[in-house]
């Protein structure tokens, strides 16, 4: 067993991108998902015993070696060049697609009561964001959604984990009835 | 002369409006419509003065809170008290609007405290050094503008040996030869100094082609262009390099 642990430590440090449970099994096909996963465990309680530079963690639905968040100081130090961060604008525009995904255009120059489009432009070069299809009303607006690099670089492991906002279920209602495509049925007989 | 200042505080109307209330204390269920519209008004003043772009939607809701205040303006009529509960209050909408934007507006602070990758937290295998093997120690890069890269370009075309006659030559060059030959370059060496990529390049047409060819690609994002110090060694990388 200690073996096996061994070579899961070992997969998921030699990949580049988190590594999920599937892709693991995929090497050690003769175990099963629920003993992986609980090796899994053992690791990532293992490496969070030992408090040492770096965690093993859950991100987007898979798993990844990353550095403690406390210690991102002296990793910056290394890294003279520092990555150009998000915008505010563009934070608040990701925001709303994030949580209203799949969301049109419209409805997030609405909610942001401005015009969004470079916004929304630079977050899909980011690959933040990607396009999920078309919506079935009149001028089959584009649907927005969220990627997995966002999941990744926001250290989320699925949407559901994404902070839940207190005020946000009651509004949600609220929006409901102030939206305008969603409400348009969609069978229009024209 | 003209000075460009930028205050990025309003991230758009709705943030403004929301800040006119904070400010003012301002129960957001019941907003004096008349002293916030004549506030913000005073703030498009204030943006535009300072030269600022004021985009229009600063203006749509400008004009929404003026249709606002006429409408409270108006005599409700018969002025029962039971009467005025059929007409909807014409800041509701409003409001809603406000309180959803309030909520996406958390929402965003509070996905900006995550610890970010790159910011916060670091995977395996980031590159230190921006593949700057063979450089010097302590040179550290400065993107250069277009206004460098002109300059340089006026200092190999000044230096070049004195104008020779033309020749009409039969040789074609294209563009996208010259863009392919630099890519092919830079593949094989990972960088080549500003200089070393017009050096074999003698007269004045190929000289032309690869510095259109280099803003082409820096257009396209396909190269970086560094350079240490001023008038320091402009250096050529691959964009996916770094």
């Amino acid at each position: 067993m200690e073996e096996t642990k061994a070579i899961i430590e070992a997969i998921i440090f030699a990949s580049e991108s988190p590594l999920t449970v599937d892709k693991i099994r995929e090497v050690l096909h003769e175990f099963d998902r629920s003993e992986i996963s609980r090796l899994v465990q053992d690791l990532i309680n293992e490496y969070e015993k030992r408090r040492g530079g770096f965690l093993l963690q859950e991100v987007a639905g898979g798993l990844h070696f990353r550095t403690r968040s406390d210690l991102s100081f002296w990793i910056n130090k290394l890294m003279k060049a520092k990555q150009a961060m998000l915008t505010n604008a563009a934070m608040e525009t990701l925001a709303v697609v994030a949580y209203k995904q799949p969301v049109v255009k419209s409805e997030i120059d609405r909610i942001r009561g401005v015009d969004v489009g470079s916004s929304l432009k630079g977050l899909l070069e980011k690959k933040l964001v990607r396009i999920m299809g078309r919506k079935d009303v009149p001028g089959k607006p584009i649907m927005y959604g969220t990627t997995k690099k966002f999941l990744e670089i926001f250290s989320l492991k699925d949407l559901s984990e994404l902070p839940t906002l207190k005020e946000f279920k009651d509004l949600q209602d609220g929006t409901e009835a102030l939206g305008t495509e969603s409400r348009i049925p969609d069978n229009v007989e024209i | 002369m003209e000075y460009e200042v930028k205050l990025d505080i309003f991230e758009g109307p709705l943030d403004l409006l929301l800040y006119l209330i904070k400010k003012n204390e301002i129960d957001i269920y019941d907003i004096p419509i008349a002293l916030i519209a004549e506030q913000y008004l005073q703030h498009i003043e204030m943006m535009k003065y300072l030269n600022l772009d004021v985009a229009g939607d600063y203006l749509l809701l400008a004009s929404t809170l003026i249709y606002i205040k006429s409408k409270m303006l108006l005599p409700v009529e018969e002025g029962d008290a039971g009467e005025t509960e059929d007409e909807p209050d014409p800041r509701a909408e409003l409001v809603k609007q406000l309180l959803d934007y309030q909520v996406f507006k958390e929402a965003a602070a509070q996905l900006d405290q995550r610890p970010l990758l790159e910011r916060d937290i670091f995977k395996r295998g980031l590159s230190a050094e921006n593949g700057s093997a063979e450089r010097g120690e302590d040179e550290t890069d400065v993107e250069v503008s277009v206004f460098e890269l002109v300059e340089a370009f006026y200092r190999i075309i000044s230096s070049m040996k004195e104008p020779e006659f033309m020749e009409i030559d039969v040789e074609k060059l294209s563009l996208a030869d010259r863009i392919n030959e630099i890519m092919e370059g830079l593949a094989e060496k990972k960088t080549l100094t500003f200089v070393e990529l017009l050096r074999d390049s003698s007269d004045k047409r190929m000289i032309l082609y690869t510095f259109l060819a280099i803003l082409e690609l820096m257009k396209l994002r396909m190269i970086k262009v560094y350079q240490a110090s001023s008038f320091g060694v402009i250096r050529v990388v691959l964009a996916a390099e770094s």
